[in-house]
């Protein structure tokens, strides 16, 4: 293969220089196109992730290289209050906000379905609540939970007289997780409706028309069509929010920072008061490690177990 | 059938949907009716209807340009939004088209790994990326954040570019390398141009995601100056136990409008790409 034998066109192709030459080799083509995007996610992503194993298992705080202690950082966390709490939060956190987004987007991803006009803007309008920084909707939210001036109390003394004090939505522990799980569905709706719609949209017309001619009725159109035909990208879309509900951050930061009385930790939060703010490295990685169990789980109960369904109708895997 | 089909349509579909649009706009008028309340009016339900404003005023906005860094923390988040997406794309285009075109043994693997990298959740990272950032000597710099975000930026843009180099015919390619151009050549002059659209849809996937990461540039930033607006709004204003609130939510609310407004300029792409995605 001689570059010589150049197509004769008049064209003043120039002789390709060595560099040329190389970049045209294949492996090493490929070698180069890989290279920014696996260093990058090497360096800081899986390095990082060893290190946290590694990490979870020393007795590093900020300033001072740690030695190995084995497994005392887990044995300290078992007998931790406020790890088990912040894994009951976690949990609950997950389960109650998932079902919520889930419900709430599913419903609303059938109603965009529909035809009506405006369609595209009522989408673009609908996806805000993503789009928009979590941290500043979270202040919003703060804002409208306010002990004094919450809007939501406001509404129900004084305009409905349904009761005749405020709530105190952020200063006891119960009405403050429910308050943040409302938050974090307002903040979930917009992508599981659009995940979903997609979905939605792929469904053919005609196993509808087939089902209406033999006289299903709308609840039966769902149940033996809709649904079943949504599992795969159920299980896609809800294996991602459980990973994300699970590892929030930002939002509980935000507007309770896990009090009152540390009612509302999350993992990742109490990650972050010991790791950084308290300068245990050692035992707030130990912390983000435990997290990693609940998250395999999660995705594998999540992901197969809607993913099974869709053999059992048959249908091709993929 | 008892009721007639036009009020069954309202009540079945318009009126949820109306609610849905009312309680997830809310939170936004809300943040954009306190930013223009005057503090007389933000604190007396009694005397003033809460939902509206009688005499509306500048002044949370202008104490925010002028009398703190906001602007400052603007720009910051700008420039480390703007970075992390051009390395992000740099990095994830020229992955996507090894893996999708130069199709080699392993690259579906090495795509599968790629994307699975974005299923690893930035709480569980953080804390041994700050040691590893002070290796680096990048603590408290927006440097660390642009070098960080493209982990969670790569993996996205990677999956939708390859989902787009899919879409474009082959033949074109090698119609061009038999008239004798090199790779690279059909990289920049063919392959890329037909996926400008894919390009700009990671490109808005990248930005609005880096405007609103929170976690890394908490812990990865210490001095006010380097703060991103999300990290600033909630560390600097927020101070003593009496919140201004006023000014609080004329940050939250300018702090959202550029990725807003970026946003709704190519929300058909941005819609698009998202149920693409899906699809795939």
């Amino acid at each position: 293969m001689s570059v010589t034998t150049l197509p004769s066109r008049g064209m003043a192709l120039r002789q390709p220089g060595w560099i040329a030459r190389l970049l045209d080799y294949k492996p090493f083509l490929i070698v180069m196109c890989l290279a920014p995007a696996i260093g990058l996610l090497t360096v800081f992503l899986t390095y990082p992730l060893g290190l946290g194993v590694w990490l979870a298992f020393t007795d590093t705080t900020i300033g001072q290289r740690g030695i190995f202690i084995g497994l005392e950082n887990f044995q300290y966390l078992l007998k931790d209050p406020l790890w088990w709490n912040a894994v009951f939060y976690s949990v609950f956190y997950t389960g109650v906000a998932t079902i919520g987004k889930f419900a709430l987007g599913f419903w609303l991803a059938l109603l965009l379905n529909n035809h009506f006009p405006l369609k595209s803007l009522l989408r673009a309008i609908v996806l805000l609540p993503w789009i928009v920084p979590t941290v500043l909707s979270a202040l919003a939210f703060w804002w409208i939970y306010d002990p004094q001036f919450s809007i939501i109390s406001y509404l129900l003394v004084d305009v409905l007289h349904i009761r005749s004090t405020n709530i105190d939505f952020l200063g006891t522990p119960w009405p403050a997780r429910f308050s943040l799980i409302a938050a974090n569905i307002w903040r979930g709706i917009p992508f599981v409706a659009i995940s979903l719609l997609a979905g939605l949209q792929t469904i053919s017309p005609s196993l509808y028309e087939a089902a209406m001619l033999d006289g299903a009725s709308a609840w039966q159109r769902f149940r033996y069509i809709t649904f079943p035909m949504m599992m795969p990208i159920l299980a896609i879309v809800m294996t991602f929010s459980i990973i994300f509900t699970f590892t929030d951050f930002q939002l509980v930061y935000a507007i309770t920072r896990g009090g009152p009385v540390n009612s509302t930790h999350l993992l990742a939060t109490l990650a972050f008061q010991r790791g950084i703010a308290g300068g245990e490295l050692g035992e707030g990685a130990a912390i983000a490690v435990s997290m990693i169990p609940f998250l395999v789980f999660a995705t594998l109960f999540s992901y197969f177990g809607l993913a099974r369904r869709k053999w059992q109708q048959g249908e091709a895997n993929d | 059938m008892a009721w007639d089909s036009r009020a069954r349509r309202v009540m079945m579909i318009y009126l949820p949907l109306a609610c849905f649009v009312l309680i997830l706009l809310f939170p936004f008028y809300w943040m954009a009716i306190t930013s223009f309340k005057p503090n007389a009016e933000l604190l007396n339900y009694k005397e003033h209807n809460p939902f509206w404003i009688s005499s509306p005023t500048l002044a949370h906005i202008k104490h925010l340009l002028f009398n703190t860094a906001y602007p400052t923390w603007l720009k910051t988040t700008m420039f480390v939004a703007i970075g992390s997406t051009f390395l992000s794309l740099f990095a994830s285009t020229l992955a996507a088209y090894a893996i999708e075109r130069l199709r080699f043994r392993g690259s579906p693997y090495v795509g599968l790994g790629i994307y699975l990298a974005y299923l690893v959740p930035p709480s569980i990272l953080f804390i041994p990326l700050a040691t590893v950032i002070v290796q680096f000597g990048l603590f408290d710099s927006p440097m660390a954040l642009i070098l960080v975000y493209p982990t969670f930026l790569v993996p996205f843009c990677t999956w939708l570019l390859i989902g787009y180099f899919k879409s474009i015919p082959y033949e074109l390619e090698e119609c061009a390398l038999v008239d004798g151009a090199t790779r690279l050549q059909i990289l920049r002059r063919i392959t890329l141009p037909l996926a400008v659209p894919g390009l700009i849809s990671a490109g808005i996937f990248s930005f609005t995601l880096s405007w609103n990461e929170f976690i890394y540039a908490l812990a990865f930033i210490q001095s006010g100056a380097n703060k991103t607006v999300p990290v600033a709004i909630l560390t600097e204003l927020v101070t003593g136990d009496v919140y201004q609130w006023g000014a609080l939510m004329a940050g939250s609310l300018l702090g959202s409008l550029p990725v807003a407004l970026f946003y709704s300029l190519f929300v058909d792409y941005y819609v698009s790409s998202l149920t693409g995605a899906v699809k795939e």
